[in-house]
């Protein structure tokens, strides 16, 4: 092909009214992070070929550092379907402006969550086992079935943003059927919604239930660990944190402002009324578990913080600097209207919830529960690593691609017009 | 996964379980059927034609 083209068909295939970088610049990008994507590709197809013995997981740790990766991305795509709930389900009309990005934000963290998982499993070819002889007594059947067909709902609600790229929207049936799901998104809202409410309470109810786990377990009521909740309220809270942190984040890269203040505004608020009260129950939970629950159990709370790694400064992290905090933040208007106090708040919302996935998986592994144990201390290998920072340089590649060739952020040509 | 799967019990867990899932796949289903079916009753009847 004639690389004069190239050139021409970017243009033809950029939205109309919007300036976008020069394609070598934009090409030199995606070979930078193109190279990380194949390192975790390398990293990904080891641990087929050769097995899970490419990690340093162990009878100690049958969860690591890829659960936590699966259960971070999941609570901070959270966006996608709070975000689509407020958006259609509640009416919040102004989110239109953001929920394109916060559907591919969604998109993204899901489809790395699951192909985390198809390392994970060390026998991908059988994953379809978990659906066809479910174990309907486990959480995780519940999580798989969610998970999947949230993925499928994910989809749905990004397809019509790739067909309306001005090259594939020229075809009237492509242009229809964008139409036609737009027409309709709104009950695709509401499926993604309630899937999302059961796989995000049942990845908490996985720790919950863990009797054998004091430093996990919770009560509840029925059959639902207070974890259960608590896991749905925080991905609510914090999955559109996550949101706008991205999207200022491309605002910060591409030099444009491309949400108005009020849409930020809005979802701040929202967020930050979700995080406050979703602390305020993570506080209660926690002395309750630590006054009652630990007691009962034999044992007290110092002992699952007398770790240097697990000291009590991650509690701290998790609750004060990762919830009270941004959680005050956002709710002061002068808090969310100032750009840094925006940032810090965005930022120490998506480390607490990290931390308290972090904490749910792998801190439940490593104290010691027995009197003749002690600490079990993980350390990822290599290959666990480059595979969870894979889905990283896919998601920043489908970003980079999204954004250049779809019409991503609706107010973009508003804000940035060109001469 | 079916009911005439062997491994099927008519309990409250499996029709819980299921009957989410099923119910889940079905809306997913029906409304991709419908978007499919209509944007191709669409296309015939000369809609859509673009206008840039």
């Amino acid at each position: 092909m004639d690389s004069a083209l190239i050139p021409v068909m970017d243009d033809a295939l950029k939205p109309k009214g919007v300036q976008r970088c020069p394609i070598w610049q934009f090409a030199l990008w995606i070979c930078i992070f193109g190279a990380i994507l194949l390192w975790g590709v390398y990293a990904m197809f080891l641990c087929w070929f050769k097995g899970l013995n490419q990690t340093n997981m162990n009878d100690a740790y049958g969860f690591a550092l890829w659960i936590w990766a699966d259960l971070a991305v999941i609570a901070l795509g959270g966006g996608a379907f709070f975000t689509g709930f407020l958006r259609y389900i509640i009416g919040k009309d102004e989110l239109k402006n953001i929920i394109n990005y916060a559907v591919l934000i969604g998109f993204i963290c899901y489809s790395s969550a699951l192909l985390i998982l198809a390392i994970d499993v060390g026998q991908p070819l059988r994953a379809w086992f978990i659906f066809w002889h479910a174990n309907v007594h486990s959480m995780l059947t519940e999580v798989a079935f969610c998970l999947s067909c949230y993925f499928g709902v994910l989809t749905i609600e990004y397809i019509p943003l790739v067909l309306e790229n001005r090259q594939i929207d020229k075809v009237p049936f492509f242009h229809n059927l964008a139409h036609n799901m737009h027409e309709i998104m709104a009950i695709f809202a509401a499926t993604g919604a309630f899937l999302s409410f059961f796989h995000q309470g049942s990845l908490g109810g996985v720790a919950g239930v863990l009797f054998g786990r004091p430093f996990g377990y919770r009560e509840g009521v029925l059959i639902w660990p207070w974890t259960f909740f608590l896991f749905t309220w925080s991905a609510a809270a914090c999955g559109p944190c996550f949101t706008i942190m991205i999207t200022k984040l491309t605002e910060v890269i591409t030099g444009k402002k491309l949400v108005k203040q009020n849409v930020i505004d809005l979802l701040a608020k929202i967020s930050g009324w979700m995080l406050a009260s979703y602390i305020i129950a993570k506080i209660l939970d926690t002395v309750y578990w630590a006054t009652v629950t630990v007691p009962d159990m034999g044992y007290t709370l110092k002992h699952f913080y007398s770790n240097p790694v697990y000291g009590i400064w991650i509690l701290f992290l998790e609750i004060v600097l990762g919830g009270i905090l941004p959680a005050i933040i956002l709710i002061t208007k002068t808090g969310r209207n100032n750009n840094v106090t925006l940032w810090i708040a965005v930022v120490l919302a998506v480390i607490g919830v990290s931390v308290n996935r972090w904490v749910m998986v792998l801190q439940v592994m490593a104290v010691p529960i027995l009197p003749f144990e002690s600490w079990y201390l993980y350390l990822p290998s290599w290959q666990e690593t480059a595979t969870t920072i894979l889905p990283v340089a896919y998601g920043i590649l489908l970003v980079m691609l999204s954004y250049r060739y779809l019409p991503i952020f609706p107010q973009e040509r508003e804000l940035n017009p060109i001469d | 996964m079916f009911p005439f799967s062997f491994e099927w019990i008519w309990d409250m867990s499996h029709m819980v379980f299921h009957g989410g899932l099923w119910y889940a796949l079905s809306i997913i289903g029906l409304g991709m059927t419908y978007c499919i079916l209509k944007a191709t009753i669409d296309t015939f009847q000369g809609k859509g034609g673009h206008h840039e």
